[in-house]
């Protein structure tokens, strides 16, 4: 017998307005603006554009209000609304070596031309609680003109030290928002998929590459972040257009080399690339992506790190809440047809035993 | 126009209203907003990959009697990308050109005053490094 249920409508309406009610917390303090959290809760909204693969700060700011500041939450609501927008196309690819630079570091170089400049970083801080909130006012400045920064693998390139990236073959990227994804996928395909993939899960498999399990002796070759111009070629227009830029992560792990017959000893790269300043999960991108390439690079498989399908299918943090959230969901019929099996099982092992005791 | 994209709502609109008279705007495109998917290279300079999308708004619009204007923006604000448009479609006339240029002239220098100021302040993280004497030497 089946026996559809239904209700729960008003309980769900007021629990959604006592949702409201805590969103909005104590009435006498004011309401927060989305300025506010743009600018002063930028790296949560970094990271929700990040991950939720929409660059559009307003709108994840928006996006964490209303979660509550939970993150992964408002990055399920970015991912929504994205869904709801045509497409104009896609831009040209970015050009990070003709970055704004507000933050570049290489632990590989001491001197390089541009220079190490910090930028606003937490490394070096003393990580104790409260110290300078308080300030927050001036920067010192120091007139700089601009200045070529080329990038570091570009300057190891050009002696052939390390392996050149992929050449462009003239082909449209796969686009795992367009397509569904079959395994094994191409490294473009990686990138995107980790590119909008957890930092927490990235962080994770990248720091487990470092603990032995698919070690690739990385370096940081180079970590920048700062404004890079978009590129637009608009069809109607028939040239390209620029309509802004954004602000990107990228890292450049130099990591261990290879050679063949043909080719001689080299480094070899791992690439990050993040919306926003991730640095972290720039990091971590970049040591996962070339813990992917074991194949291709003639390494053996036996990492957690390097099964591509594993790696990538688990990626993706509204997927994940997505399918782990929906158990708590009523499950009344199916639970009912186990508590049933259990039941059945039951009564045919005391009859068994009975059957058995009547025997002897 | 690469400027006008980078221009707020506010500063648009100054700069329409330093323009004006306005002939009559006709829609081509209504203005909307959509999607444009950011790529990035492989490693910094190789093939193309997909990286996430961004935000655009963008307009079209004729002037009465005169050229047609056109804007991209990144972020939702369609009624900017029309004034944007606007002000595209003056600069296409020769004789506007010079009003439109000096009605930028504020926007450029705030423009370029951000990306020094950027520079300035990250010059000032700029690590120096020294080498210390070795005492055996």
């Amino acid at each position: 017998m089946y026996v559809a249920a239904k209700g729960g409508e008003k309980a769900i309406r007021n629990a959604h307005r006592l949702l409201a009610k805590r969103r909005r917390g104590n009435r006498n303090l004011p309401d927060i603006g989305l300025a506010q959290i743009a600018e002063q809760l930028a790296l949560a909204v970094d990271r929700v554009m990040a991950e939720g693969s929409l660059y559009d700060a307003e709108l994840a700011a928006l996006a964490v209000k209303q979660a509550r500041g939970d993150l992964i939450e408002a990055i399920f609501l970015i991912r929504a609304f994205r869904t709801t927008l045509p497409r104009f196309g896609a831009s040209t690819p970015v050009d990070t070596g003709a970055m704004l630079v507000r933050r570049r570091v290489s632990a590989t170089f001491k001197d390089l031309p541009g220079g190490q400049l910090l930028g606003p970083t937490f490394d070096y801080t003393h990580r104790l609680l409260g110290a300078g909130l308080g300030e927050g006012g001036e920067a010192e400045m120091m007139p700089a003109e601009p200045e070529a920064m080329p990038r570091v693998t570009d300057l190891l390139g050009a002696d052939g030290l390390i392996e050149p990236a992929p050449a462009e073959e003239g082909e449209e990227p796969f686009d795992i928002t367009r397509a569904p994804v079959a395994f094994p996928v191409d490294r473009a395909t990686r990138l995107q998929m980790l590119a909008r993939g957890d930092e927490g899960y990235l962080l994770a498999l990248g720091y487990s590459t470092q603990r032995g399990f698919g070690r690739t002796h990385p370096f940081v070759g180079e970590i920048r972040f700062g404004d890079v111009e978009v590129s637009f070629f608009a069809e109607e227009l028939g040239f390209e257009v620029s309509p802004g830029t954004v602000q990107l992560t990228e890292c450049q792990m130099v990591t261990q080399f290879t050679g063949s017959a043909s080719t001689p000893p080299q480094f070899t790269r791992g690439y990050g690339l993040v919306f926003g300043q991730c640095e972290r999960k720039a990091m971590s991108m970049a040591l996962v992506e070339r813990a992917l390439r074991w194949a291709e690079l003639g390494e053996e498989k036996g990492a957690p790190a390097q099964d591509e399908e594993f790696v990538l299918a688990h990626s993706d943090n509204v997927q994940a809440t997505g399918f782990v959230e929906h158990l708590k969901l009523p499950h009344y019929v199916d639970f009912q047809a186990e508590l049933d099996l259990v039941r059945r099982m039951r009564a045919e092992r005391e009859a068994a035993a009975s059957l058995k005791e009547a025997a002897e | 126009m690469a400027v006008l994209a980078r221009a707020g709502k506010g500063e648009l609109d100054a700069i329409l209203d330093q323009l004006a008279p306005i002939p009559a705007v006709q829609d081509l495109r209504a203005p909307e907003i959509g999607l444009v998917m950011l790529r990035g290279r492989i490693g910094g300079d190789g093939a193309a990959f997909n990286l996430g999308e961004a935000t655009v708004s963008r307009a079209a619009i004729r002037l009465e009697g005169g050229a047609p204007g056109f804007s991209y923006r990144l972020g939702r604000s369609p009624a900017s990308a029309r004034v944007a448009a606007v002000i595209d479609a003056l600069w296409q006339d020769e004789a506007r050109r010079a009003a439109v240029e000096a009605a930028l002239v504020p926007l450029r220098a705030r423009l370029a005053e951000g990306a020094a100021t950027v520079r300035a302040e990250t010059a000032a993280t700029k690590v120096d490094f020294f080498t210390l004497v070795r005492g055996e030497d």
